[in-house]
């Protein structure tokens, strides 16, 4: 099933369907963490998709090299190879970067969403596909990091990317740049998506039964697409 | 006097869940049930301790004698999960009912943040052994609290009619949310 796959497709289900934060849960660490400005999140996503996008080629390279007891111990050694080229490269080009993001850059060795792309992905399929499906994680990633990080950024300190924004008037939310408003931000925007999806899921649903009930033929056809 | 500080500040002021994002998916993943997420962090709080001296020995023992500092992040991460597969093996030998209670959560660990994270924040914050081994156990201890602390908010809250969207995660995190902020009333309290 999986070939049919268009590639197209690879590369698009984790802008949205499987976005890996909103949708998979996977990688909150970071996705919590470093949202305290939009660039923030940014950087981080980037960093991430690097080091997602290489170990996936690599590993998609040599999967029938590995053998499956140890393919986990393999697959963190070539991710943490990469994570601590990507931490020396920041450290020596985008320092102040480096520093706000501290540990959390180390820490992508651990991000669930590297390892689990690895273990469900790259593992299973051809190189162009692990890397077209790593950059489509990795965009989504950056999407719902730089979305996080922009309402942080916004409420909790008056400014987008570092520019104002809001009028002096507005009282920045502080809680909005503490953990609190991390967690109370991510939780409200994966609720409000749902609630969209949920919305239009109905929708459909509706349609479909309306259109059922005009012509009883077409039920066969809209049975296999759902 | 500065050890209970530092097990302290570990444990509650900054604890690792709700002030540093670290653990984040088994604090979501394994806090349906109190029964289960106990035994959680203590097999958590184990392996963290372990994981104290095992990289402070490493570390200050071969990396910084040797100037390969740069290879913390690789042999942090092989140290974990080589440790969490001893543990896993030792315990099945000497107790098959502690094997039971924590076994199925010993592989999860590998890939929790908390862990590397404790041995990085280590390093970063130049510990002692001593001071290492007392940060590793109050870390694990505010992993503890805090997974059990939402296990028990969210047993009561099956019986609370949320909003469809927001059943699941989206409940956890703003329940987590409420946490971090009664937390925030210790900050301040001690800084290390």
């Amino acid at each position: 099933m999986k070939k049919q796959v268009s590639l197209a497709t690879e590369y698009t289900k984790g802008l949205w369907d499987q976005n890996p934060v909103f949708k998979q849960v996977l990688g909150m660490c970071p996705a919590l963490a470093v949202t305290v400005s939009a660039m923030n999140g940014i950087a981080m996503a980037l960093a991430t998709t690097f080091v997602l996008t290489f170990s996936s080629l690599i590993i998609s390279l040599i999967r029938k090299l590995i053998p499956t007891q140890v393919r986990i111990a393999s697959y963190i050694v070539i991710i943490a190879t990469f994570v601590t080229i990507v931490d020396l490269v920041m450290r020596a080009q985008f320092p102040e970067l480096s520093k706000a993001l501290g540990p959390y850059i180390p820490l992508i060795v651990v991000n669930c969403l590297i390892l689990g792309r690895q273990e469900a992905f790259s593992s299973k399929n051809t190189p162009v596909r692990a890397v077209l499906d790593a950059l489509g994680m990795g965009t989504g990633f950056m999407v719902a990091l730089a979305s996080l990080g922009g309402i942080r950024e916004i409420l909790g300190s008056r400014t987008l990317l570092g520019v104002q924004v809001l009028p002096d008037a507005f009282d920045p939310w502080l809680v909005m740049i503490l953990p609190a408003g991390a967690f109370l931000t991510l939780g409200l925007m994966m609720g409000g998506l749902n609630q969209m999806v949920l919305r239009k899921k109905t929708r459909e649903e509706r349609e479909l039964a309306a259109r059922h009930l005009q012509k009883p033929k077409m039920s066969l056809e809209h049975g296999q697409e759902a | 006097m500065e050890l209970i500080l530092i097990f302290i500040s570990a444990a509650i002021v900054n604890n690792f869940v709700l002030a540093y994002f670290l653990g984040i998916c088994p604090f979501i993943g394994v806090s349906n049930k109190l029964s289960s997420a106990f035994p959680m962090g203590l097999a958590t709080t184990f392996v963290m301790v372990l994981t104290a001296i095992v990289t402070w020995l490493i570390y200050h023992l071969i990396l910084v004698p040797y100037h390969v500092e740069y290879l913390q992040y690789v042999s942090f991460i092989l140290v974990v999960a080589s440790l969490v597969q001893f543990v896993e093996m030792f315990i099945k030998k000497v107790s098959q009912p502690l094997y039971r209670a924590l076994g199925i959560f010993l592989p999860l660990i590998t890939t929790n943040c908390a862990i590397l994270g404790l041995a990085l924040f280590m390093v970063l914050k130049d510990y002692t052994f001593v001071q290492g081994i007392f940060y590793g156990v109050g870390a694990g201890a505010g992993f503890t609290l805090a997974i059990s602390l939402m296990a028990g908010i969210r047993e009561e809250l099956e019986l609370a009619n949320v909003p469809r969207a927001f059943q699941g995660a989206p409940i956890t995190l703003i329940v987590a949310g409420l946490i971090a902020l009664a937390f925030m009333g210790f900050a301040g309290m001690i800084s290390v």
